[in-house]
């Protein structure tokens, strides 16, 4: 099920003005549920199975099921979840977890930033709405990846349905998923575990392997996947910041030098 | 102890905060302007470093598993990717299975 390999590739570049939308659902009705098909399936199955990981180990770590489903739905971004109850389990402050939070979901602000102006291209308004700050609590990494590939080429109007179809199927997979997990924790083999959480870094890598052939990004992907690791080595707290911060300069710099 | 409550709590907070300062600046840099190619660098940089850490440098009892089985499998991932017409699904299944197998034959793998 690969939807994004049938799409011919198409540069973004140019006056978006005199481009005719070659993804078109007919209505924003129809790209809401194009979106939840698009999301039932693969990335509903594989984030779901990360969530059982979740769901286990927030028990293991003595929440109760009601404190990790309000994680889930209320602070929805696994890297953070799991910095925050690593923090609870280990009897730290409140403030370690707002920080250690807060340094795993840096990355949410750049994402944000470069979705949100794609999902309301043609909006004549430049302030955001309500609308926009509620959908904004919905862009995660699987998400807002599909919605990177598959939005730029699609009716303006249809982009924001089409991305909350999308997650709000893979939202409330995850929440149902924490709940199963959370009373499978004593029921699964080890091994089966360790797998389901090994499932979502390698459904991560995949959907950027996508991406990889828009040199744009590409650059951007390799020198963040190499560099990731080695500042994880100088700084466990700080290297994921480093890495985008001086991955992502190095990356835009080269960009800009083959343009000219 | 402090009620769990009160760390889901700040967790979403700071968690949203982010988001919504995404959403606050979103409305004020043009879209196609250099500063935006420079921050979807930055984006894309940062998600490919955290996903090559979750690999490289796992938190957890993924800790416990070889750093050569988490390599291998990211390899086979990748290349039932590519053989199987870019199929996703398979890529992921074929990996995780293997990770499986591994520490189900060899609960101490190095």
């Amino acid at each position: 099920m690969t939807p994004q390999a049938s799409l011919p590739m198409v540069p973004h570049m140019g006056d978006p003005h005199d481009q005719t939308w070659i993804s078109d659902h007919g209505s924003p009705r129809g790209a809401r549920l194009a979106g939840m098909r698009a999301a039932i399936g693969t990335p509903a199955l594989v984030l779901g199975a990360s969530y059982l990981g979740f769901g286990a180990f927030v028990h293991q770590a003595g929440f109760d099921l009601w404190q990790g489903l309000g994680s889930t739905t209320l602070g929805w971004a696994l890297p953070g979840q799991i910095a925050l109850v690593e923090i609870f389990a280990v009897g730290g402050s409140l403030i370690a977890a707002a920080i250690a939070v807060g340094l795993a979901n840096a990355r949410l602000l750049p994402m944000v930033l470069t979705l949100m102006p794609i999902l309301r291209h043609d909006d004549p308004e430049r302030k955001p709405r309500l609308a926009h700050y509620l959908s904004a609590h919905f862009i995660a990494l699987t998400g807002w990846a599909n919605a990177m590939q598959r939005c730029p080429d699609m009716v303006p109007s249809q982009r924001l349905p089409y991305f909350l179809g999308f997650t709000t199927v893979i939202w409330l997979s995850t929440v149902i998923a924490t709940a199963i997990g959370f009373h499978l924790v004593s029921v699964l083999p080890a091994p089966v575990t360790l797998g389901l959480v090994f499932l979502n870094p390698l459904y991560f890598m995949l959907l950027f392997v996508a991406d990889l052939a828009r040199r744009e990004r590409g650059v951007a992907l390799v020198i963040g996947a190499v560099l990731g690791p080695l500042l994880h080595l100088v700084s466990p707290d700080w290297g994921l910041l480093a890495t985008g911060l001086i991955g992502g300069t190095l990356a835009y710099l080269i960009v800009e030098q083959g343009r000219r | 102890m402090l009620s769990a409550w009160y760390f889901v709590l700040v967790g979403a907070l700071v968690t949203y905060a982010w988001r919504w300062a995404g959403v606050v600046l979103s409305g004020r840099i043009d879209p196609n302007s250099r500063a935006m190619r420079w921050v979807t660098a930055v984006a894309y940089a940062l998600l490919a470093g955290l996903i090559a850490r979750l690999i490289v440098a796992p938190q957890g009892a993924l800790a416990e598993t070889g750093l050569w089985v988490r390599l291998v499998a990211a390899g086979i991932a990748v290349a039932v990717y590519f053989l199987c017409r870019r199929s996703i699904p398979l890529g992921v299944a074929a990996g995780a299975s293997w990770l499986i197998a591994v520490s189900a034959l060899m609960p101490s793998a190095p």
